[in-house]
């Protein structure tokens, strides 16, 4: 530790830190917008300029290691004019139009701006036009003329994709970002160049426009796209996922995620299954849940304690639910036998960074159960099966093989057939009940390095879906008297 | 008096190297092969050679900044180190280093091997201007004809020594002549500074010690080497040894490359060199050292000499040398107009303020050229200037863009007042009577 002074408040920091790292750490505000902790120092937005003392020259704080005994100056009349030069400048030739930018509301510039100048404009001349609503790839649009050309995005794709698709052409003040000829942005982790960009110049496709971000409540949460299990904050409102964005967690995701998994927001809006469905002459039929209760009950009460039954857990769900059923099965059948279902998908993405090949969120809480697919077997004839989550063709094949007695399924979502009516694709289960996502309860999952995660409930479930424990919970109540 | 650098300038086809060896040409070699780098260098710190490429630092200085265990022989992990030949000359009214090349490139090679042996660098570029491409063309066959006397190659005279030079062509941006960005952009990136430090001397062309001189700098070695620091110093002043080539252009009656011992007077080079300001006109002001530098009023300029400590104490640079003249007709916000044109052309933009700045200076200033600026405008331009330079940039771009707008302003603010008031330019009549 060496001693220092910002400002003539005396702080002991870590050798090797940064003046700006120093700062930021004692709640000292310095306005910076290069600066990424995870990227490379480039130096060149000049935003976070301080006084040393025993220098004639100001110096960037971002670059700048500490040394013992230094006086740093952030907030004299003389860098607060320093300071305001420079945001003067990166206004120059930015539009003056939030109200309809994007990023309004967690932007950088705005909240800068608003910290440390606050000066009405002194630009009586013409502003540099620049391409408006640019794809730069499937996923990312750009509006060039908020570009404040920090070269985080390119840096990014520099130093932690490793694609290099972005590059900056043209020079002084018609520099251009834009992508290499013939070589979008397709890197699987292109969306984090959003993230990074500390204005509105680069926009997620998926959600530009969706919502003004001050609506939006934020969850932290864990990203359910694979057995990875990226930290994330959930941003939604009025019960709809907006959009994931990384959340930081060093061990895990550091400060990214990949694209796939943050688009996996979907299910939780769409394709919601939102009442009980009984197969009523060969049709599945909407219920309430007091009938769904009634039929699953008698079912479950018809059967006699040695018979078989079969609970199918699932890699999709959390350890609540998961254990929820396991315990309720066990408790109730005790040669009640258990095996898994997990997502399985042709090809599966995967690298050597976050992205797994396994779409699963919770396998390594199954692997602890000690149990093996459905598809495995060897399943008994006409058991009674509780299902959670949807099962993939061969386990669905293995399951309608061993002649079912009756199938109650948990799910939150179907595809894109609706299950009511005689053509569902669900016709082999006899009661599907109505499960809330991750978004709308609060559960564990284990990731692949073997890591408890938590994700919160954000808001409450969709439709009349109900938690799997209290509906078992339920349940049990109504037969334990047996 | 005999000069040092166009001595042999119009000897007939000096260009050829049995000519210019029977000038002369390449005699150091020996002399040096027989000396220590380390004598080498001493040698040229003793002449006080000063950087010709506008900063006028001390070049044998400069040379000691290359670490020690990059030189000392028998380490596994040393790195190699470069010499780096700035030959990029695009400073506007600068060009002077194309009459070495055309003359006697030679020279230039010459002092390049003297150089690379002082430092110990095997490999050494030259970074020329993308524009230049006949000069490209006589440094090519210059180094052909070094090269099978034995001048380059391996074991150079039986001394031991290799040495191979390769050309580099630019690719016509300004900002590759600050070395830095030369640097990137040699190695096949764009051509953006880079952050100091670490300078060249330590982390230069891919990560290794560099030395980056100018082309100028680098022919005065011969001479200096041959005749010994001593001979040197008895040419200019106590602060500025040696001659100046100096580019002259603009209102005068002989516009052309001079080489001028350092400490002449303004004056006599104007009027005993240049044969005065063209027309009998009245001269009005002169720029010195480039377009990156205050000009000095006629009444300064009389009463300052071409070396870099008289310049300096004039508010101005002797910089890289280019000398220009504006007689009594010149419209003086038109000429900035022209100076700041070119540096937001020619910004790299890597840094808000340089990159900003230099486009908006030009704005506000081709708005008042056209009749069309605004009382608050002047306050404006020195806010802006001010905020761009000092520190506040990357690179000393920024500062070369905002002291000629300032150097303008403070001398003939005048006549920026007056463009304001009338809405038009004053000097339209009597430039249409000219
Ligand atoms: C914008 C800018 C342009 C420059 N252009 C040149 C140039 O064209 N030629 C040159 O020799 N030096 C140029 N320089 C100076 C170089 O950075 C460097 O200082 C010089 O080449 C060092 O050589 P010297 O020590 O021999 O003078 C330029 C500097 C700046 C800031
Ligand atoms: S798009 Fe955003 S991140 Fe990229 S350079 Fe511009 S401002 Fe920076
Ligand atoms: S790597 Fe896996 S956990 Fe991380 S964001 Fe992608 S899908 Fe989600
Ligand atoms: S000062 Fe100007 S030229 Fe130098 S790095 Fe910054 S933007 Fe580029
Ligand atoms: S944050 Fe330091 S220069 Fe940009």
């Amino acid at each position: 530790m060496i001693k220092i002074k910002i400002n003539d408040k005396e702080l002991k920091v870590a050798e090797g830190t940064t003046v700006l790292q120093a700062a930021l750490a004692n709640k000292i505000d310095i306005p910076y917008f290069c600066y990424h902790k995870k990227l490379s120092i480039a130096g060149n937005c000049r935003m976070c300029l301080v006084n040393i003392k025993g220098q004639n020259k100001p110096v960037i704080s971002c670059r700048e290691r500490v040394k013992e005994g230094m006086e740093v100056d952030t907030k004299s009349t003389e860098v607060k004019k320093m300071q305001q030069g420079v945001l003067e400048f990166v206004l120059k030739n930015h539009p003056l139009d939030c109200p309809i930018c994007d990023q309004s509301g967690e932007c950088d510039l705005q909240d800068n701006y608003f910290k440390f100048s606050k000066f009405p404009s002194r630009l009586e001349d013409k502003k540099i036009r620049k391409p408006k609503a640019k794809p730069l790839g499937p996923l990312v649009t750009l509006d060039d003329e908020r570009c404040i050309l920090c070269t985080r995005c390119v840096r990014f794709c520099d130093e932690v994709a490793g694609t290099h698709e972005l590059c900056i052409t043209q020079r002084g003040g018609h520099s251009e970002l834009t992508t290499y000829p013939g070589k979008p942005l397709t890197n699987a982790y292109s969306l984090c160049t959003v993230d990074v960009c500390p204005v509105g110049a680069l926009t997620s496709t998926d959600f530009r426009f969706k919502k003004r971000v001050w609506f939006l409540k934020t969850t932290p949460s864990i990203c359910t796209g694979c057995a990875t299990g990226c930290n994330i904050k959930m941003d939604w409102d009025d019960a709809q996922v907006y959009r994931y964005r990384p959340r930081e967690n060093e061990a895990v995701n550091q400060v990214w995620m990949c694209d796939e998994g943050r688009l996996s927001y979907k299910f939780i809006n769409e394709n919601r299954l939102f009442d009980p469905l009984i197969k009523k002459n060969g049709e599945f039929v909407k219920v309430e849940w007091k009938e769904a209760m009634r039929e699953s009950a008698a079912i479950l009460g018809d059967t006699p304690v040695a018979s078989s039954v079969i609970g199918v857990l699932s890699a999709q769900a959390s350890c609540e639910e998961n254990s929820a059923l396991k315990k309720f099965l066990e408790t109730l059948f005790p040669k009640a036998e258990f095996f898994w279902t997990k997502k399985e998908v042709k090809n599966p993405s995967h690298d050597k960074f976050l992205i797994d090949a396994d779409k699963n969120p919770n396998s390594a809480f199954l692997s602890l159960l000690g149990v093996g697919p459905l598809e495995g077997g060897p399943l008994a004839k006409g058991a009674i099966y509780i299902i959670l989550d949807n099962l993939t063709g061969k386990q669905r094949e293995a399951l309608v093989a061993s002649k079912p007695k009756k199938v109650i399924l948990f799910t939150s979502n179907f595809g894109d057939v609706p299950l009511e009516g005689g053509t569902s694709p669900l016709m082999w289960a006899d009661i599907i009940l109505p499960k809330p996502t991750f978004a709308e309860q609060e559960g564990t999952f284990i990731n692949r390095q073997g890591m408890t995660q938590k994700a919160k409930k954000a808001f409450e479930p969709k439709g009349h879906a109900r938690e799997i424990g209290k509906v078992l919970e339920e349940l049990w109540t109504t037969l334990s008297p047996r | 008096m005999e000069m040092i650098l166009s001595k042999n300038w119009n000897v007939p086809d000096q260009k050829k190297i049995d000519v210019a060896i029977k000038n002369g040409a390449y005699a150091s070699l020996k002399k040096i092969f027989k000396m220590k780098r380390e004598e080498v260098i001493e040698e040229v710190k003793n002449s006080g050679l000063r950087g010709r490429g506008g900063a006028g630092f001390a070049t044998g200085l400069k040379w000691t900044f290359i670490p020690k265990e990059n030189l000392s022989s028998g380490r596994q992990d040393k790195k190699p180190v470069y010499l780096i030949n700035n030959l990029d000359e695009s400073e506007p009214g600068t060009f002077k280093d194309r009459a070495i090349v055309e003359k006697d490139p030679h020279m230039m090679i010459e002092g390049m091997i003297i150089a690379a042996y002082a430092i110990g660098s095997h490999t050494a570029y030259i970074y020329i201007r993308g524009e230049y491409y006949k000069q490209w063309e006589i440094i090519e066959e210059a180094l052909q004809e070094a090269r099978k006397k034995g001048f380059l190659g391996k074991n150079i005279l039986g001394s031991g020594f290799d040495l191979d030079i390769y050309q580099h062509r630019g690719a016509g941006a300004y900002i590759c002549g600050e070395e830095t960005a030369l640097l990137s952009s040699l190695e096949g990136g764009r051509g953006y500074p880079r952050i100091k430090p670490p300078f060249p001397a330590i982390a230069g062309a891919w990560g290794c010690p560099t030395i980056v001189n100018n082309t100028e700098t680098l022919a005065n070695l011969p001479f200096i080497l041959n005749e010994g620091a001593a001979a040197y110093k008895k040419f200019g002043t106590e602060k500025s040894p040696g001659t100046k080539l100096m580019s002259a252009s603009g209102h005068i009656n002989k516009p052309g490359v001079y080489e001028v011992e350092m400490g002449l007077p303004i004056r006599t080079f104007i009027e005993e060199h240049l044969g005065g300001v063209w027309k009998n006109h009245k001269l009005k002001a002169v720029v010195p050292g480039g377009s990156s530098f205050a000009p000095l009023t006629a009444e300064e300029a009389w009463a300052t000499n071409l070396d870099f400590e008289s310049c300096a104490a004039a508010g101005t640079s002797l910089g890289s040398g280019g000398f220009y003249v504006m007689d009594e007709t010149t419209c003086m916000v038109r000429l900035l107009c022209f100076t700041s044109k070119f540096y937001a052309h020619e910004s790299c933009g890597q840094c808000t303020p340089c990159r900003e700045g230099t486009g908006w200076v030009d704005q506000v200033i081709k708005r008042i050229e056209k009749g069309h600026g605004r009382e608050r405008d002047l306050q404006l331009l020195q806010d802006v200037c001010k905020n761009m330079m000092n520190g506040r940039t990357i690179c000393v771009f920024a500062d070369a863009a905002a002291m000629p707008v300032l150097g303008f302003l403070k001398k003939f603010g005048k006549e920026f007042e007056e463009h304001v008031k009338l809405g038009r330019c004053p000097h339209t009549v009597s430039l249409r009577g000219a």
